[in-house]
């Protein structure tokens, strides 16, 4: 058991962010850890940027993640990662998606999407990180909509993370409809195998 | 003891089925939408009432009834729903309760999705009723349970007052076994339950004489708790209180400051201050909000004799707007201590990021609905009014479509204000099938009344989408998931004796402009009722697709719609996200857009 972790989930309405924040809290909660989870719900559906906090440990506090806080950032979209990455500690790791979602913002021409400077800043500053093509693998697996599927094996795959990989797949499979359950399996072992792949390219 | 992985308002209606509540109401709004949806499913079951109501006043006063009745009732609403309210919370107050009645508030500090930041506190206090400040989601379990007892024992309405950080946040919570609800709800007639002005001096005078009654309670209240020693104290409430203590760990001076905290939020027991202010030389408070813990501070200070440094809101070392966090309080505190701070950001600025505000789905009926009326209207300096819900989100671009938003129902009255004052100009009131229901048949009245030429859109999406798609009087259907009667809009509004009526699917977009431009012609008011189901609950439709080879990338609809379903990728391109409404593809000047192969 850890003394505390501190986990933000960052990316956009209609991904899954939610889900994921609550399926981590439930399977640490079953482990015996003390939970808080935070989001914006309401006018953070629709398309917008959402970020949830998940917050382990021995005695937690508020249910706000700190500046500087959090151990692992999971980022379901580029900019949102960028967006949230001050919430990361200096020592902690980041796994993101490496696919952009273009907001209307900038298809009609209101602000800009500047992927390579956005990519540049997250390489600069997270030296534990890892870019995962996850709604590509997440489609492979049968759906893009298993994107969080994806990502949850992922992160259960990173050292340190605080929740075995079995206990938060059977987590991750009792919290999605039925029918889907299949493809977030497989998606999840995408996951797991993206990221064992980006870890052997480091060791 | 079982824990469960709840949110805040999940255990506010778990509170309450364990403490017996037998008839339960609300209003949805964001953030307090849960605690009602969460209560209806142990309606079904048939465990206790349970119903969305029309409005918060109608919610609260039917709460009210129930409670006359001796039964125990709970009423749920966000922070400006209780200003709806607020003309029988003012008298419910003087007349009091028999059984045990709540009143839950959700406050929105930031705000995140609501009008304004008001503080429900502020409000008991006014109302001099008693209210509760959770700081944790399993204390607004145990509050919710303790309000309905001291409700009883009190014979008040009780407030409970969580925030958007309590009610949307997730905590194990332990589940208990729900208490049976006790005796038979009967009313017992009386004289006292007539507010007549002779019974209301008497009223007030008991009122009165509770809140000292109230504070000797609160001055035991498992709620409040000092901890630490020192010559310096911080007091703090709700979700404040939670941050503070994080910070004084942060800071290594946990049990090093006096810290008290208050769940009482009013009134402050003298008491508990009593106790706090021994041996204190300076103090800070800390609250989101307005300075309602601050205020009766002072007051206590005053009360006791007692003078020490304040630090607060009044001396503007803690904001009085905004939502609090870590961070934020940390700094505040360690400034007042003089100690060395580590908080705040410590990374670079990023690179400019995209905007991504929320907007309106891909598929949406109120697309089609505003860009018809925005065709129908070119050239004529129209102004659209409009109201709250997802349909607010219109005011944004490109559609730009709503000029005004003030608070909930006040589209088809601000827009009677308007053409009253500027009678030769056209203007349309937009508002949604909920929100009409709620408090916009009133304004319908008031325009038929008085004859105001006003055009009024009804944004009939067969639900109540913003808060999470809750049914309202329009469906019938009810929060036990029975089929009631069904409110036709069409058939009221010509009830009422509007002549200009029609309805009309705003995914028919040659349609939809036709009878905008009759509507906007007709002298008088005029009702269009815009009928088609909320895309989020709607089957999917289908998926559309552009031919390159027709496309001439003029982006009419890429550049006026601004459909998330939308981008543009070497050519227009439409995204997997698509419902297949069709919009784009009937106006598209080149009829370059059809269904996907």
């Amino acid at each position: 058991m850890v003394t505390k972790y501190d986990l933000v989930i960052a990316g956009v309405g209609g991904q899954g962010v939610v889900l994921a924040s609550r399926i981590i809290a439930k399977a640490a909660l079953g482990m015996g850890y003390q939970v808080r989870t935070a989001e914006n719900i309401g006018m953070a559906q629709r398309e917008g940027a959402v970020v949830s906090f998940t917050r382990l440990g021995k005695a937690v506090e508020g249910p706000l993640v700190p500046e500087n806080g959090a151990d692992l950032l999971l980022g379901f979209e580029p900019a949102e990662a960028a967006r949230s990455l001050s919430k990361l500690a200096q020592d902690g790791a980041a796994i993101i998606n490496k696919e952009p979602i273009i907001p209307v913002t900038v298809t009609t021409g209101q602000s800009s999407y500047q992927k390579e400077a956005i990519f540049q800043y997250l390489e600069e500053q997270v030296k534990d990180l890892y870019f995962l093509e996850a709604t590509r693998l997440a489609t492979e697996a049968g759906n893009w909509r298993a994107t969080n599927s994806v990502l949850l094996g992922a992160a259960s795959s990173l050292d340190g993370f605080p929740i075995a990989a079995d206990i938060l797949l059977a987590e991750t499979l009792e919290n999605v409809p039925a029918k889907t359950r299949e493809v977030n399996q497989r998606a999840f072992e995408l996951g797991r195998e993206a990221m064992a792949r980006l870890k052997g390219q480091k060791a | 003891m079982a824990k469960e992985l709840m949110m805040g308002n999940e255990a506010i209606a778990r509170g309450a089925l364990e403490a017996g509540v037998r008839v339960a109401t609300a209003y949805p709004g964001t953030p307090s939408s849960e605690i009602l949806y969460t209560l209806s499913k142990w309606a079904k079951e048939g465990l206790l009432y349970a119903e969305w109501s029309a409005n918060e006043k109608v919610a609260f006063e039917v709460a009210a009834g129930a409670a006359y009745t001796g039964a125990r009732s709970l009423v749920a609403m966000k922070q400006v729903g209780l200003n709806v309210a607020a003309d029988p919370l003012m008298s419910l107050a003087y007349m009091g309760v028999k059984g045990g009645m709540v009143i839950v508030v959700a406050d929105d500090p930031g705000p995140h999705s609501s009008q304004n930041e008001q503080d429900t506190r502020a409000f008991g206090r006014f109302a001099q009723l008693p209210v509760l400040d959770p700081t944790t989601v399993e204390e607004a379990k145990e509050m919710t349970k303790e309000a309905f007892a001291l409700s009883e024992e009190l014979g008040l309405p009780v407030i409970l007052r969580p925030t958007t950080r309590i009610c949307h946040a997730c905590s194990g919570v332990e589940i208990e076994e729900p208490e049976k609800p006790k005796g038979k709800p009967y009313f017992e007639k009386d004289p006292s339950w007539v507010i007549l002005p002779a019974v209301a001096k008497v009223k007030h005078q008991r009122l009165i004489k509770l809140q000292a009654e109230m504070r000797e309670r609160f001055g035991n209240s498992k709620f409040n708790e000092i901890t630490g020693e020192g010559k310096v104290g911080i007091v703090a409430s709700g979700v404040g209180y939670a941050y503070t203590k994080e910070a004084l760990d942060r800071l290594g001076l946990a049990g090093k400051v006096k810290l008290c905290k208050v769940g009482t939020a009013y009134p402050l027991p003298p008491k508990l201050m009593a106790d706090f202010f021994q041996g204190l030389e300076k103090v800070l408070v800390i609250e989101e909000g307005a300075p309602v813990l601050e205020e009766q501070v002072i007051q206590a200070a005053w009360d006791l004799g007692r003078t020490f440094e304040l630090s607060g809101k009044r001396t503007g070392e803690v904001p009085i707007a905004g939502e609090f966090n870590v961070d934020l309080v940390g700094e505040i505190i360690a400034k007042f201590l003089g100690a060395e701070g580590n908080f705040g950001s410590k990374r670079p600025v990023p690179p400019e990021l995209p905007a991504r505000p929320p907007v309106l789905c891909a598929g949406c009926p109120h697309r089609g609905s505003f860009y018809a009326f925005k065709r129908a209207a070119r050239g004529k300096d129209a102004v659209f009014t409009g109201d709250i819900g997802c349909y607010t989100l219109g005011a944004a671009k490109p559609l730009s479509a709503m000029d005004t938003c003030l608070c909930m129902g006040g589209s088809i009255t601000i827009g009677s204000g308007m053409a009253a004052a500027e009678p030769d100009r056209p203007h349309v009131a937009f508002i949604g099938d909920s929100t009409f229901f709620h408090t916009g048949i009133n304004g319908l009245l008031n325009a038929v009344y008085n004859n105001i030429n006003l055009t009024i859109v009804i944004l009939d999406n067969r639900t109540t989408a913003m808060t999470g798609h809750q049914p309202h009087p329009g469906l019938g259907l009810r929060a036990d998931g029975q089929q009631g009667a069904e409110i036709d809009i069409a058939a009221l509004a010509k009830a009422v004796g509007v002549k200009f009526v029609r309805e009309v699917d705003p995914y028919d977009f040659k349609a939809s402009v036709e009878v905008a431009k009759e509507a906007m012609a007709f002298q008088g008011p005029a009702v269009v009722v815009m009928k088609r189901e909320c895309v989020v609950i709607a089957k999917k439709q289908g998926k559309l697709e552009v031919d390159p080879d027709l496309c001439t990338n003029c982006l009419v609809c890429v550049k006026q719609l601004g459909c998330p379903a939308m981008y543009i990728d070497d050519g227009v391109k439409i995204s997997h996200n698509c419902n297949g409404c069709g919009l784009c593809a009937q106006i598209c000047p080149q009829n370059a857009i059809g269904e996907a192969k």
